[in-house]
């Protein structure tokens, strides 16, 4: 029997405890009482926030099985950070859930295995354990992207989204097990000292491995070009599930990411490193020049998600780039994780609450929104201005540490990729102001559209206030979240 | 070191800040409330800018003063540093003055859709936003402070700028000439600002060097200097080019300014012309030159050349133009040339011509776009071949019509001439090093191009003011200048003819601090 640490496990095993609770009271409780169980996710990950802070507060790091399940400070800032974002999207759930009046349990149920998985994740030190959550964490969501049984659109973006996902997983493996057969291990400390004890460094089968690995990640991370199922997933999808996607599991694809390329694979700089740099670089470019066409709300998010990886795997290839610079990239990528994460939901709450209001996320149809209903009006300009980058709202801090990590080598290619994303930022302005544009300087339209919520929308508040609070204060003040960067970057050997 | 020391400056900056939090707390209805809450805020911080004035010491005008510097991202190095020296000092007391004068001039004029608490609390953010470039001597720092002016402008002129139909060439349909305005200004701002950013940060990069720490501190930079040489300081001065050209703005990155300045509200051209503009030329004063002398001596014949495109099309474009509102718009573009003239001769003499043309060009031209709007709200037209008579309709509107025109043109005894007149003298003997047949042909082109502003604002005067008024106004009643349009211009007008006749209110407080720059910067260059 391994020793088990169980105050380390503590959070995973609240997160465990709260989805069996939720499957068990969902059997008991008369239909029009189902909203329990949301309270109930709502309360389980809130008590999960209590372990990680206080093994933050302490600073100890624990590694169990050998190694392969470690708590150490990175695990513990993305933990947090997961279980807020899971937290937010919880909120945002409820009253679009509660409204559909179906499967209200299981949806839960299926949201909080996900969010399981990508706690396990942020620990996994070994491809086994990183395989087995990464599946945990996307699993769930081929469900949840087809929730509502009776579209055809979600049917599709269901579909799409588990032939793409069973496809990279497939890639990604093939490429694990040659990493495997290659250095015989399957610890990324171990593979990190077979590559460099046994001089394979350059081995074009090695080049294999690393790229197909990256392919597979790149299907999560929606990048570039494996990014063609993110916009009718995304706009299948119901909603909240859409922000889920575009966050938590984006996120994961990038923790992931960050724990194999650097803890295993920091010394094969020259096979990532340029695959990145295109990687970010036709992200970027493609994901902006395609938004800048959509006239739906959704779709453009889904493309401006896919922009946002772009920017997000800037910092990986300045940090391959310079010879000092993977710590810098890691905790660069780490912090425009948090931010965006932060930044998108707020955005996704506002949208989900208009459009629930205005019955469509065709932008025109949002025309005067800052007219009739300022508040609404005001959350929307902030968020999506934050998502554009400007100062003083918090997106500019992660735009900032990006063009930081990249110009620390001040060579030619970083120059470039800084000058590309410099440029794309501006592309990136003009569409997320169109629907600022649409809400605050075009007319009203003649009928108002009521406001017909009739499901609770105080958590849908709640979340909305919460994420502004938070990209209001970071924007003034990004020490705060230069926090989880200097944590995460602990990490880099 | 007293309270008032290390306060004044954090509270001239986000005063107004605080003060458009708590007028949002003001119910909607309530306007007055507003109106009157937004007055005390703005002229109590006037009132803390000109206290700074009169306590600064103006025998030390060439070092910071006030200065507060406080840890802000400590991760990536960013304090919160802010102080004012001769420089920044008439221009913060300026962007003061205009942004009170603007509440007074904007208390009964409002435009569609009113709604005058957004607009109040959006100046107020502008506010905190000018006051704070003009002040921060960190590079983070003033990227925010730069960048903040452009959302509140940005829905000033989306939400209540000009509401006409225009043709847009490349566009197929009409477009409300406000939303082509609003975003042009943003993108091609933050075009350039994208860049700066890159360049702050390269510097930043290359400012550690041993056991130095990196940093973003302009007057640590400016020590270091040295670091910065060759292709490495070419590159990123263009990068700063960018960000701030587009600003000014200089010949060919101006378009966004004709559209911007007419489609804007009033008192948002105002706050455009008076104050907008001087940020970029500001930051080149206070960033780009002390930081890379050398560079900026490589790039000076350029800048000449861009500057002397800039008057002598400006001054052209305005003789083409119908719209009244658009001429003073270019208008801005010629003499923010002379400006740019001015810093390219890289000497005591043309630095000093930049600042006090920046200042004069803030009164003059603030003054000439409230004109132009009260012209306006009486005619509903702003098109010269309608309008004519003024002088006669409105006396007393038209002779300060006619009072603002020629000091525009530079008229001796009035503020518009010293920054021409020393921007030209400056060229005559340039930075040595700096070619002097070139700066000198460039000087006399210059002086074609205050006959060609002599030429158009008289142009202007006679079509407007002079003549007979049109038959379509026969018998109607137009009411002369308001109190609040008294209350709001007879300051201007008084600055006007006091920097006019004793220019050294400003350069009283300039002189010092300019040639301190210029000799630190170029003491190796040997001056």
């Amino acid at each position: 029997m391994p020793r088990i640490d169980w105050l380390a496990i503590a959070p995973e095993v609240v997160v465990a405890t709260a989805l069996l609770v939720v499957l068990a009271v969902d059997l008991f409780l008369p239909r029009e009482r189902k909203y329990y169980v949301a309270a109930l996710a709502v309360v389980g990950t809130t008590l999960a926030m209590v372990p990680v802070i206080l093994m933050a507060v302490s600073g100890d790091s624990y590694s169990m099985f050998d190694g392969s399940y470690v708590v150490d400070d990175f695990a513990l800032v993305l933990k947090g950070v997961f279980l807020v974002a899971g937290y937010l999207v919880l909120l945002i759930s409820v009253s679009y859930i509660e409204s559909d009046r179906y499967y209200q349990g299981e949806y839960y149920l299926l949201l909080l295995s996900s969010l399981l998985g990508s706690m396990v994740l942020t620990s996994a030190r070994d491809l086994v354990v990183l395989f087995v959550a990464l599946e945990l964490t996307t699993g769930p969501l081929f469900l949840l992207a087809g929730w509502r049984k009776g579209d055809l659109r979600s049917n599709e973006a269901s579909l799409k989204f588990f032939i793409i996902g069973v496809l990279s997983t497939g890639l990604m493996l093939y490429g694990m097990s040659l990493l495997f057969g290659l250095t015989g291990e399957l610890s990324f400390e171990g593979i990190r000292e077979a590559i460099s004890s046994a001089g394979i460094a350059s081995e074009p089968v090695l080049g294999l491995a690393v790229l197909l690995i990256l392919v597979g990640f790149g299907f999560k991370v929606s990048a570039v070009p494996f990014h063609f199922w993110a916009p009718d997933t995304y706009q299948g999808s119901p909603p909240p599930v859409t922000a889920y996607l575009s966050v938590s599991s984006k996120l994961a694809g990038f923790v992931a990411m960050l724990a194999v390329i650097y803890l295993a694979l920091p010394a094969v700089t020259d096979f990532w490193g340029p695959a990145l740099w295109m990687m970010a670089a036709v992200s970027m470019t493609v994901a902006n020049l395609s938004a800048l066409r959509q006239s739906h709300l959704i779709r453009l998010l889904a493309y401006s998600s896919v922009a946002q990886a772009g920017f997000m795997l800037v910092p990986f290839a300045g940090g391959a780039i310079a010879p000092d610079g993977l710590s810098e990239g890691l905790g660069a990528t780490v912090i425009y994780l948090v931010i965006y994460a932060v930044m998108n939901l707020g955005a996704f709450a506002v949208v989900i609450a208009g459009g629930r209001r205005i019955g469509s996320y065709e932008i025109a149809d949002w025309r005067g929104l800052g007219s009739y209903s300022p508040r609404q009006g005001v959350m929307l300009a902030v968020f999506f201005l934050s998502l554009a980058g400007l100062p003083p709202l918090a997106g500019w801090f992660a735009k900032f540490v990006m063009f930081r990590a990249v110009l620390i080598s001040t060579g030619p290619a970083g120059v470039w990729l800084a000058v590309i994303a410099a440029v794309n930022a501006v592309v990136a302005f003009y569409y997320y102001a169109r629907v600022v544009k649409s809400a605050w300087f075009d007319p009203a339209p003649d009928e108002i559209p009521e406001d017909t919520e009739t499901g609770p929308t105080g958590p849908l508040s709640l979340a909305m206030g919460l994420a502004l609070v938070v990209v209001l204060v970071v924007g003034v003040f990004p020490g705060l979240a230069t926090f989880f960067g200097d944590a995460a970057a602990a990490l880099v050997p | 070191m007293d309270l008032l020391e290390s306060w004044a400056l954090s509270l001239i900056v986000f005063l107004p800040l605080v003060g458009a939090l708590v007028a949002l707390a003001i119910p909607k209805e309530r306007e007055e409330a507003v109106k009157q809450w937004t007055l005390l805020v703005s002229v109590a911080t006037l009132v803390l800018a000109v206290v700074v004035a009169a306590r600064f010491d103006f025998g030390a005008a060439g070092g910071f003063q006030f200065e507060v510097d406080l840890p802000w991202i400590s991760a990536i190095g960013a304090n919160y540093h802010i102080g004012v020296d001769g420089i920044s000092l008439p221009l913060l007391v300026l962007s003061a003055l205009v942004v009170v004068l603007c509440v007074i001039y904007s208390w009964q004029h409002w435009d569609e859709p009113r709604n005058p608490r957004a607009f109040l609390v959006l100046m107020m953010i502008l506010a905190t936003g000018m006051n704070g470039t003009f002040v921060a001597l960190d590079l983070v720092l003033f990227f925010i402070f730069f960048e903040l002016v452009l959302l509140p402008m940005y829905f000033m002129i989306g939400i209540w700028g000009d509401r006409t139909m225009r043709k847009i060439p490349g566009f197929r349909k009409e477009v409300e000439t406000r939303l082509y305005a609003a975003i042009k200004f943003f993108i091609f701002t933050l075009f350039g600002s994208a860049f700066m950013l890159l360049g702050f940060l390269a510097l930043y990069f290359k400012s550690g060097s041993g056991d130095q720490q990196s940093t973003f501190d302009i007057p640590e930079l400016i020590a270091r200097g040295h670091l910065f040489q060759g292709t490495f300081a070419w590159l990123v001065f263009g990068a700063m080019f960018l960000g701030f050209a587009v600003k000014v703005p200089m010949w060919p990155f101006h378009t966004w300014l004709p559209d911007a300045h007419t489609a804007a509200p009033t008192v948002g051209s105002v706050l455009l012309a008076a104050i907008l503009l001087k940020l970029g030329s500001y930051a080149f004063i206070r960033i780009a030159i002390p930081i890379l002398p050398e560079t900026a001596r490589d790039w000076a014949p350029a800048i000449a050349v861009l500057a002397v495109i800039g008057i002598i099309y400006g001054s052209l474009a305005c003789l083409a133009q119908t719209d009244v509102k658009r001429l003073i718009a270019f208008s801005s573009v010629g003499h923010m040339g002379f400006v740019m003239l001015g810093i390219a001769t890289l000497t005591e003499v043309g630095i000093n011509a930049a600042i006090i043309g920046m200042v004069a060009h803030g009164l003059i031209t603030g003054l000439l776009f409230f004109l132009a709007g009260s012209i306006h709200h009486r005619y509903h037209t702003r098109e010269m071949s309608r309008l004519g008579g003024n002088l006669k309709l409105m006396p007393v509107m038209g002779g300060i019509l006619g009072f603002t025109a020629m000091a525009s043109l530079g008229l001796p005894g009035l503020a518009g001439f010293w920054g021409e007149f020393m921007a030209l003298l400056g060229s005559y003997q340039p930075l040595p090093g700096l070619s002097t047949s070139f700066f000198r042909t460039a000087m006399v082109i210059g002086a074609i191009g205050t006959v060609l502003t002599a030429g158009y604002m008289l142009w202007m005067l006679q079509k407007v003011n002079l003549g007979e008024p049109s038959s379509e106004w026969a018998g109607k009643e137009f009411h002369d200048v308001d109190r609040y349009e008294m209350a709001a211009w007879a300051p201007l007008i008084v600055l006007i003819v006091a920097v006019g006749v004793y220019p050294k209110l400003v350069l009283g407080a300039t002189t010092d601090a300019v040639v301190g720059l210029v000799e630190t910067a170029f003491r190796a260059v040997g001056g």
